[in-house]
């Protein structure tokens, strides 16, 4: 943790109006909208714009009311629901089984951890016991899904400054993540191979290889990045010492994952709060003091390779673990194997139970939290008992880090707004969900 | 050292498989907040949410299509549960979960249970993150929040009757909407 203790307990924040504490850049009045200041308030030259929700730079339907005073932004609000799509009520009228398709079109970049994040919520209410060849296969895919989420966040914001190159570089990598997802589950992207239980099939012939193949190519990919933009004039001006916010404002905000870790602050719930194996595997955290859009870049650019090391570390693992269970073997929940079907009486009664019915989850409430790409993805769910969740809720961290835009894009020009809104990696389906 | 015990508007405190959950009255909750924040030191906080147990233990209430006496497609919820749920206080339970940035991730649900109708008090001024929080909990659930300096709806269009998280809101009964533009 990097910020001292007795910094926190000063914050007050009682009094509307005011900032939450003193040095704070988050707006007072309301924390996700930037006011005009008072001297410009009747200002003819204040100019009120709309910024998308159709803009393509905007990641999305996300929609910024900008007030101009000239280029300096003054003013700040973001509007966001053009992409509800209300999940979340349509998740309580789904079996279980059913529901493992819909939080990964949540976060369509970042599937593979939403997908996890509810499994895993089911899994703690059920005090399910996953084999350890899923655990680590889930790793892996989680891993490859981060780096290919933040591939599509360097392509895309390298591509809003101007760096069109760096998109089909990354692209590149991303293709390549993507048939790796294709060969193990059929699906490029929104796959729902993990299930309630562990893997839906068992890992194909022929993933390994080709796995590892990527894992020796992707170091050098990445130096070929960092070659493009790490000292390259263009992007550091455009991007050092913007949108900058410090670490008590971000822990106020309520910012986690790459965004917290690029204002100084040392968290990730990998480490923190390990969940799956990720303590039996060596990582390294990386973070960055700044707090500006160069910082964010950076996290992820170093995030990429420590994932990738963490692929590698799985592998090893998993060509071990040839011929083990990758299901749990509880005919309640899991459905049997379907060669038992023709044969056994009981498992064609368990498969058709569990299809047409679902299968019961002990009554209780569970929040369980990962850390996604984007930061702290949580499912919150409550059973009955039933074999439909009576309510399910997704902390999106993007939702979060879009709160952020007015603190970050304080004192900033135009032009850095969509530098600034680039950085925070929203991806709206996580937004509105 | 405090203990939850302490804390401003006390009810009950109990175990959880993922965290403890720590129940307090609804009046009281931006002290208890306050005391969460500043005496037991959890600095962030990651989600608010609301729960709707109107129609908690009855037969097939979640899950139904179409309206609340239309068909009943749910015909397996309708066999009933091996043992009817605890009751719950009240109909809305609405959960902070909070987070300390310290060894070892300690997380608490702060809890409180309102009725229908009934007002929240805002923690908007104890952690600003709870700004969009609290309006998407506006938005789809319908609780109110004290004191919030800017209660708007978040998700839903500006002009949407209703709140669609509620068990009483009707899958599939939303009006039509842009009828009187054709």
């Amino acid at each position: 943790m990097a910020v001292a203790p007795e910094r926190r307990r000063v914050r007050r924040w009682p009094l509307v109006g005011e900032a939450p504490y003193e040095g704070s850049r988050i707006p007072g009045r309301v924390p996700t909208i930037l006011d005009v200041p008072n001297d410009l308030e009747d200002s003819e030259d204040v100019f009120r714009i709309n910024f998308g929700p159709n803009h393509p730079s905007t990641h999305g339907v996300l929609r910024l009311i900008v007030d101009l005073y000239g280029e300096d932004v003054v003013g700040l609000s973001a509007v966001i629901g053009y992409l509800h799509t209300g999940f979340e009520k349509t998740m309580e009228t789904k079996t279980y089984w059913k529901c493992v398709t819909y939080p990964e079109r949540i976060d369509y970049v970042g599937y593979q951890n939403n997908e996890l994040v509810f499994v895993l919520a089911v899994e703690k209410l059920l005090e399910l016991e996953v084999p350890e060849k899923a655990v680590w296969m889930r790793m892996l895919l989680c891993e490859l899904n981060r780096i290919h989420s933040h591939l599509v966040f360097l392509g895309t914001s390298a591509l809003e400054l101007g760096a069109i190159s760096m998109f089909w570089y990354c692209f590149r990598e991303r293709e390549m993540i993507l048939d790796l997802f294709e060969l193990v589950t059929g699906q490029r992207m929104h796959t729902r191979y993990f299930q309630v239980g562990g893997l839906a099939e068992d890992i194909p012939e022929g993933f390994f290889p080709e796995c590892r193949k990527f894992v020796e190519w992707f170091p050098q990919a990445l130096d070929d990045y960092l070659t493009l933009l790490d000292r390259n004039q263009i992007w550091m001006e455009r991007t050092q010492g913007i949108g900058v916010m410090s670490g008590p404002d971000a822990i106020a905000l309520g910012q986690t994952g790459p965004n917290l870790r690029a204002s100084g602050v040392d968290w990730d719930l990998r480490r923190e709060q390990p969940y799956l194996a990720y303590d039996q595997v060596d990582f390294r955290v990386p973070v960055y003091p700044e707090g500006d859009v160069y910082a964010r870049y950076r996290v992820r650019m170093d995030e990429m390779a420590e994932s990738n090391r963490i692929v590698r570390q799985c592998l090893d693992r998993l060509e071990r673990m040839e011929g083990l269970p990758w299901i749990a073997d509880d005919r309640k929940v899991v459905l049997p194997p379907r060669e038992e079907l023709h044969t056994s009486m009981e498992s064609l009664i368990h498969h058709f139970k569990i299809v047409t019915e679902g299968f019961r989850v002990p009554e209780g409430e569970v929040y369980v939290a990962i850390e996604s790409p984007r930061g702290e993805s949580g499912c919150y769910l409550v059973s009955d008992g039933g074999p439909k969740p009576w309510r399910v809720h997704f902390r999106s961290p993007s939702f979060v880090a879009l709160e952020a835009t007015p603190t970050c894009a304080r004192g900033t020009l135009v032009a850095d707004l969509i530098a600034v809104v680039g950085s925070l990696d929203a991806v709206m389906g996580d937004t509105d969900r | 050292m405090s203990t939850w015990q302490d804390a401003p508007g006390y009810v009950a405190t109990r175990e959880g498989s993922d965290m403890p959950t720590v129940t307090v009255e609804a009046e009281r909750i931006r002290d208890a907040c306050l005391f969460a924040r500043d005496e037991m030191g959890f600095d962030m906080c990651v989600d608010v949410v609301a729960a709707d147990y109107l129609g908690w233990g009855h037969k097939g209430v979640a899950g139904y299509i179409g309206t609340a006496t239309g068909r009943d497609i749910n015909a397996p919820m309708s066999q009933g549960f091996q043992h009817q749920p605890e009751v719950k206080p009240k109909r809305f339970s609405i959960s902070y979960h909070l987070l300390a940035l310290r060894q070892g991730a300690p997380r608490v649900r702060l809890q409180t249970w309102v009725d229908d109708g009934e007002a929240v008090q805002s923690v908007v001024s104890v952690w600003p993150t709870c700004d969009w929080h609290e309006r998407e909990q506006f938005d789809l659930m319908g609780i109110p929040f004290e004191g919030h300096p800017n209660l708007e709806r978040l998700l839903m269009p500006d002009d949407w009757e209703g709140h669609p998280l509620r068990k009483d809101y009707p899958i599939g009964g939303e009006p039509v909407r842009f009828s009187e533009e054709m």
